[in-house]
């Protein structure tokens, strides 16, 4: 599904990914950890083509196909997510205009508003998400625990096929993480294709949604590679650890 | 019958066709008189524009009546096609004015028992002239500049609306004003009453088509509030791009009472206007939400005005600006708290949003407060669009164009959220069809 190999990306000229490499397939779930400044966000900006980033070198494939060069939309159009670490907040966009114009960028035929609204409703009690936040602007005065409930009500809306968690945990209460995690299973469990990177600094949020790769990242690039105990290891004796 | 260039004898003309009492003759030449005198406009765009070359009055294509089937079929089917018709049934009454003349007004028979009075200035003029004479020249007057003195001369057409003590209009009334020839003139001339205790909301929507010589729109909207009343005064005027809109709005604000303008400015390629508040009686209140879209050469000056004379008087003035592919919005306003005017509070926000390296958006805010006992609160923001608000929207599949677009509608949403709906769907509408 998501092949990386030797990525090399700089952020203002200063070399953040170093001869980085990852290969996930159909249906997996892999996790990163790895100390503050490491990289995370910038690999999962870089999959997802913020032009901030600049690829030195290296190549990213989407199910086969170089991605590269393409735009940021072409790729979430083929089903790729990101859950950002910070959504950002936008002014006067409400919340439903806005997920429903992604849903129709990506269909041929737009939406049924009637099923759209069904949809939303029900997703929305689902994640506990209060339903007067639909109507809202994207994010405006949402706190940080509420936006990322809103990157998870997105992913059920918009049903992507790769999907990267960027510190979904940090901002979640422990009720919230609970109830996220439980609806990305159940996405994961009717959409047994889809892959999950999961970036976090604690093994809670794995402890759920249990990993079938765990990579310790260190200076941009990948240095050890498990599975869950990894995790366990890394809370408790800190990064690189010889 | 066109009357084309300006004179003495055209004025004469006009005067003549619209068969008018004396007193108007007279107005008209006195301005005409005041038009020779005064200068052009000494601060914002550069306006260029050949007096004798403008049509001033086109004859009635239509008779004005109260019922559409009466109307020419092929004005009719214009008017159709414009969204106009259809619009009707939201209204308590809607006017139309089709260049220099109103061919179409109409009123729910309940206001006519509660002795509202909707109509055009010329129909006023004749049938109620000391009610007309009461406030005609008294809010705007017509020495004002170059182009309110213009409009005296030649004024044609406009609504006149009175609104009795103590009525409350349920939904508002309309006008729609269409040019339709080349380098034709449009000057009508608005005045509207709102007597005590009562209400209105009044909306005006205007067009025309674009043709090679520009075509000039000069009017004059004069509206008192009396006491404890409130009057809105929407407008989202499209006109094509050569139309030069150079308006005066104002209005005297009494006791208690409460002026709102709505002000959206999308066309014409230059336009002036700066709707005013002379909030006059005490604890009166006057807003003005105003946004201007200029795309290409187009130059909106535009903003607001708010006298205070009153005690206890508040007005705000919000002003959002966009600039794109080489337009020009910009924000001009004046706020003057007079020595009278205790405690009493302005504030004006303007922001503008500047989407490319072409385009431009400059503000001339005026500021004066001149007792101690009040204050005046100025804020204003420049921006561009975010890259990280473009990367959030993209990253969920939306294309780079429609993502820009969500961005601009949701910087003026403040502005939106103020129209009736059918009017806010048709604003987006509107500019995702030039975005
Ligand atoms: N837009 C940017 N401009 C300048 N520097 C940046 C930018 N984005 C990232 N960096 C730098 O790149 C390095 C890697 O940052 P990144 O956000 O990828 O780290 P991270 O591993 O996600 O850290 P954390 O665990 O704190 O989220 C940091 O030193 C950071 O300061
Ligand atoms: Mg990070």
């Amino acid at each position: 599904m998501l092949e990386i190999k030797n990525l090399n990306v700089s952020v203002e000229n200063i070399k953040i990914l170093n001869n980085f490499n990852l290969q996930i397939k159909e249906g997996e779930i892999h996790a990163i950890m790895g100390p503050n400044g490491t990289g995370k966000s910038t690999l999962s900006n870089v999959i997802m083509g913020n032009s901030r980033y600049k690829i030195d070198k290296g190549e990213i494939k989407y199910n086969g196909v170089k991605i590269n060069n393409l735009s940021v939309d072409e790729r979430a159009r083929m089903g790729i997510f990101l859950s950002m670490q910070n959504p950002i907040s936008i002014e006067g966009v409400q919340n439903s205009d806005f997920i429903r114009t992604a849903i129709n960028a990506k269909e041929e035929e737009p939406v049924n508003l009637y099923e759209f609204m069904a949809d939303m409703m029900r997703e929305t009690e689902e994640l506990k998400i209060p339903e007067e936040m639909i109507y809202r602007s994207l994010n405006v005065g949402a706190s940080g625990g509420e936006r990322k409930k809103n990157e998870v009500l997105q992913i059920k809306m918009l049903k992507p096929s790769f999907i990267i968690l960027d510190e979904l945990d940090s901002g979640l209460d422990i009720d919230s993480l609970k109830i996220c995690c439980k609806n990305i299973k159940e996405y994961l469990k009717d959409h047994k294709d889809t892959s999950l990177l999961i970036i976090t600094h604690y093994p809670r949020i794995l402890e759920y949604i249990k990993p079938t790769f765990v990579h310790e990242m260190i200076d941009g690039t990948i240095v050890k590679t498990g599975g869950m105990s990894l995790a366990l290891d890394l809370e408790k004796h800190g990064y690189n650890s010889k | 019958m066109t009357i084309t260039g300006l004179n003495e004898q055209n004025i004469r003309e006009i005067s003549k066709i619209k068969d008018e009492d004396k007193w108007i003759l007279d107005y008209r030449l006195k301005s005409y008189q005041l038009f020779n005198k005064l200068d052009m406009p000494k601060f914002g765009p550069k306006i260029d524009i050949d007096f004798n070359k403008i049509i001033y009055y086109k004859d009635k294509v239509n008779e004005l009546d109260s019922s559409w089937s009466c109307i020419n079929p092929s004005i009719r089917s214009e008017f159709e096609a414009l969204g106009v018709i259809s619009s009707e049934q939201y209204m308590s009454g809607m006017g139309v004015q089709y260049e220099s003349e109103v061919i179409y007004h109409n009123m729910l028979e309940e206001l006519v028992e509660k002795k509202v009075i909707f109509t055009s200035i010329e129909v006023a003029m004749k049938k109620y002239p000391s009610l007309v004479k009461k406030y005609f020249t008294k809010i705007v007057g017509t020495a004002e500049n170059k182009f309110t003195a213009l409009n005296g001369a030649v004024f044609s057409g406009g609504s006149f609306i009175y609104i009795p003590p103590n009525t409350t209009l349920e939904r508002p009334l309309q006008s729609y004003f269409r040019i339709n020839s080349k380098a034709m003139g449009q000057f009508e001339r608005t005045l509207i009453i709102v007597d005590d205790n009562s209400k209105l909301h009044y909306i005006e929507g205007c067009t025309a088509p674009t043709y090679s010589d520009s075509s000039l729109h000069a009017a004059v909207v004069e509206i008192y509030v009396g006491k404890n009343s409130y009057c809105r005064y929407t407008t989202v005027q499209n006109w094509a791009t050569n139309v030069l809109n150079l308006v005066t709005k104002r209005a005297v604000v009494e006791e208690n009472g409460s002026m709102e303008w709505v002000d959206g400015n999308i066309g014409s390629s230059i336009t002036m206007k700066y709707p005013c508040c002379v909030l006059k009686g005490d604890n009166s209140s006057g807003k003005c939400i105003t946004i201007g879209v200029a795309t290409h050469k187009q130059i909106l000056d535009s903003g607001a005005r708010m006298i205070h004379i009153g005690k206890n008087t508040s007005s705000t003035i919000i002003s959002k600006s966009i600039a794109r592919l080489g337009g020009n919005a910009s924000y001009r306003g004046k706020v003057e708290i007079k020595k009278s005017a205790t405690n009493s509070h302005a504030m004006v926000k303007c922001d503008s949003l500047i989407v490319d390296k072409n385009s431009k958006s400059d503000a001339y805010p005026t500021n004066i407060c001149s007792t101690k006992e009040s204050s005046l609160e100025h804020e204003a923001t420049v921006s561009r669009i975010n890259d990280d608000a473009l990367f959030y929207l993209m990253s969920r599949g939306i294309t780079k164009e429609r993502a820009t677009e969500l961005i601009i509608l949701g910087f003026i949403d403040n502005f939106t959220q103020e129209l009736p709906m059918e009017y806010a769907v048709e604003l987006n509408q509107l500019l995702s069809k030039n975005l």
